[in-house]
This record gives structure tokens, C-alpha cells and sequence, in this order.
């Protein structure tokens, strides 16, 4: 058990740490200084996230390493990260929506992990799922805003919704991980979830006027560690740069 | 002799919060515990956002004010569960934060009044703000723009 306990512990902190650091790439190059801040925010609360996830991922592994280690010293092929969390940020709008699509499926998951049998799990979940309902809240009305908004930024959250939506259906896949996590009351099966995440996000996307492509089609590898896309490798370089170059520098 | 858990309360109540110092980490409702266990003092602590980068600081806080009054087996100790919220910021950690020009969290999701010139007309400019634990609003009858305590 402690395997796939490590493993979906992997998924849950790879996914906050990539795209928290995605999303910090727009500090200081927001369009405006609230959105700017906003991002930051989030940004932070995803690495804090990733501090519980990661750090309670070493515990499990056993191998006396740390969140640290877990975050810095792995290579492309060990993250369990989604794909879409690595996808480039694109212009506002696109990270907008897949910052969206992310906190739909976040704040629907930690809704039941609260309930994990794992007490660990379980309170970092009860942590997380505030700030998860938060971050929804604010993407969702900024998909709403610029959605239905001008022609232009109509136009772009459609084409950044026809681009992401193929990277969605990877955060609902199941293997023998999830359904032995599933089995042993610590983790909800994936697959179980998409009803209610429909229901979310084809209730946002109404109300922005942007239509959902009916393309079934989803692009997998990221959770899996099978295959990541190209962008995974160049947000290493940079994130894991200074104890690449320098091992075991501390501040 | 060992000072009293209730003395101990009172020292953490005079260690001011880092990014808000005019209110204390007792105001701010983070302790949760202070108890012996055998010589050792331990004091609980939870965060109020996981990644709030004043989480380090408030811990050497704490052991530096508790080693200034003569305390020499301490440890601190992180709390998850339950959540932190808005709920356990003290009364008087509310009219600080008023006074200090920073308004105090609502059930109802926005301020109350601008903590300026205390009028009702206020708008939101961001759901965020200077810190995890704030979001950006403006008075529309003196225009200044404040920070909202967020209720979590």
C-alpha cells in the first residue's frame, strides 16, 4: 500500500508544485497590479499545498528524504503531474481557463479526501480545500468576465478552451493505483468524480457563452509518468537550476 | 520552577504577527495549544495559508520570545486539522485591525465599512491582496483603497 500511497501522494503534490510554478511565472508581467498579486497568490498557496503533499510523499517513501528533495531532485520521467498543469501559460486568458479547469477538479477532489481514512491525507485535504474553493471562486468569475466580455476576449477563451479541453480527461483516469487507494477508503476513484465536475464546469462555461468541444478525445501521460510533453523538462531546468548547480545550498 | 501555561498565553499574546504586527499570534487565533510534556513546553501552531511565507518567522518568533523570558526546552508544533479560520481572530484582534486601517472579516463575504471614513460604499478591486491572508478593497465615498481581512 505505501507504493500507491506514494504515488497518489506524487500526483496530488506534482500537480499543485507545476502548476504553481506555471503560475508564478506571471509575476510581474500580469496585465494589471490586482491580477498580478492574484496570481502570486495563488501561486503561493499551490506551493503550500505542495509542502503538505510532498512532504508527507517522503515520509511514506521511507528513504529519509524531504519535499525539498521530492521537488528538486527528480527528473521528467518521476513527476506524476497532469499534463495540463504543465502546458505554457499562453496569453491571460488561457491561463486563466486552465486555472479553472484545475481548481474544479481540486476543489472536487479534496471535497472527498477529507473524508480519507488516511487521517494525514485527510487533514491536508481539510487545509487545501479552502484555499481550493477560493481559487475556483476567482477563476470562475474571471472565465465568466471574460468570456462572455468583448468580441476579442471571447474569442480567446474559446480558442483557450478548445485548446486545454483535450487535457482534461487525463485527471479522470483510473489505474491500480487509484483503485487500490479506492479499495482501502483513502482516495475516491477518479473516474467517479467526472459527473460532478461536469456539472461545474458546464455550468461556468454557460454562463461565459463559450461552447465545450464534443471531441472525446484526451491526451494521457502526465499522472502516469509514461510521457510528458516537451514543456515539462524546460520548467525543470528552471525550477530545479540553483540545486542542480549547486547541490545542497540552503539559505 | 516552570511558568504557569497561563503566563505562557500571555507572553505569545505580546509576539505581534509579522506582516500585521497590531494584532498578536494569540489575537490572530493560530495558537491552539501551549502545554507541558514533562519539562518540555510545547506550543501547537497552525497556519493560516499553506504557503504563507510568514509561517518561518512567526515559529522563530515564538521560540525567541519564549527563550527571552527564560524558557529553554521548547517545541513548536504544526496543526493542521482543524483548519484555521477567520472565526478564532479575537474581538480585540478585530478592532486593531479596524484601527490599523485593515478591515476585519465578515460572515457576509465583504467589508462591512471602509475602515477610513467608515462608509457602507465599498467595492471590490481583487480577491487578493498584499498577503495570503488579504484582498483588495475601495471605499467609493473617500476612494482610498483598503485591505480586506479575508473570512476563511
Amino acid at each position: 500500500m505505501s507504493e500507491a500511497l506514494f504515488e497518489f501522494l506524487c500526483r496530488m503534490g506534482d500537480n499543485t508544485l507545476i502548476l504553481g510554478h506555471r503560475v508564478s511565472e506571471w509575476c510581474g508581467h500580469a496585465p494589471v497590479l490586482e491580477e498580478d498579486i492574484a496570481l502570486a497568490n495563488t501561486a503561493l498557496d499551490l506551493l503550500g499545498q505542495t509542502q503538505m503533499w510532498l512532504g508527507y510523499a517522503a515520509e511514506v517513501q521511507g528513504e529519509g528524504k524531504t519535499a525539498d528533495d521530492l521537488a528538486f531532485l527528480r527528473d521528467a520521467w518521476d513527476f506524476r503531474n497532469v499534463l495540463l498543469c504543465e502546458l505554457p501559460n499562453g496569453d491571460f486568458g488561457r491561463t486563466l481557463m486552465r486555472q479553472f479547469l484545475f481548481d474544479a477538479f481540486n476543489v472536487t477532489v479534496l471535497g472527498y479526501l477529507q473524508n480519507s481514512k488516511d487521517r494525514r491525507v485527510a487533514e491536508i485535504a481539510e487545509k487545501a480545500a479552502k484555499e481550493a474553493a477560493y481559487h475556483v471562486e476567482r477563476s470562475a468569475d474571471t472565465v465568466v468576465g471574460l468570456g462572455d466580455g468583448t468580441e476579442e476576449s471571447h474569442a480567446r477563451m474559446q480558442a483557450a478552451l478548445d485548446y486545454l479541453w483535450p487535457y482534461v480527461g487525463e485527471m479522470f483516469d483510473s489505474d491500480a493505483v487509484d483503485l487500490a487507494l479506492c479499495e482501502s477508503g483513502i482516495a475516491p476513484d477518479p473516474k467517479s468524480l467526472r459527473a460532478e465536475y461536469d456539472a461545474l464546469v458546464q455550468r461556468v462555461m454557460a454562463e461565459a457563452t463559450l461552447t465545450i468541444p464534443e471531441d472525446p478525445f484526451h491526451h494521457t501521460g502526465g499522472r502516469t509518468g509514461r510521457m510528458h510533453t516537451e514543456h515539462l523538462g524546460h520548467i525543470l531546468c528552471t525550477m530545479q537550476w540553483l540545486q542542480r548547480a549547486y547541490p545542497g545550498a540552503t539559505w | 520552577m516552570r511558568p504557569e501555561v497561563a503566563q505562557i498565553w500571555a507572553w505569545l499574546d505580546t509576539v505581534p504577527d509579522p506582516e500585521i504586527p497590531v494584532i498578536s499570534l494569540v489575537d490572530l487565533g493560530i495558537i491552539r495549544d501551549v502545554a507541558y510534556e514533562g519539562e518540555t513546553c510545547v506550543v501547537t501552531v497552525t497556519p493560516t495559508y499553506s504557503g504563507c511565507p510568514a509561517t518561518r518567522i512567526i515559529n522563530l518568533d515564538i521560540d525567541t520570545a519564549l527563550r527571552g523570558h527564560g524558557l529553554s526546552q521548547i517545541e513548536l508544533r504544526q496543526q493542521l486539522s482543524p483548519a484555521w479560520t477567520t472565526d478564532w481572530l479575537s474581538d480585540k484582534g478585530r478592532a486593531k485591525l479596524e484601527e490599523y486601517g485593515i478591515a476585519p472579516p465578515q460572515p457576509a463575504g465583504g467589508p462591512a465599512r471602509c475602515p477610513r471614513c467608515q462608509s457602507t460604499h465599498v467595492e471590490k478591486l481583487s480577491q487578493f491582496g498584499s498577503t495570503p491572508c488579504k484582498a483588495q478593497w475601495r471605499c467609493t465615498d473617500c476612494l482610498e483603497p483598503f485591505d480586506y481581512f479575508k473570512c476563511i
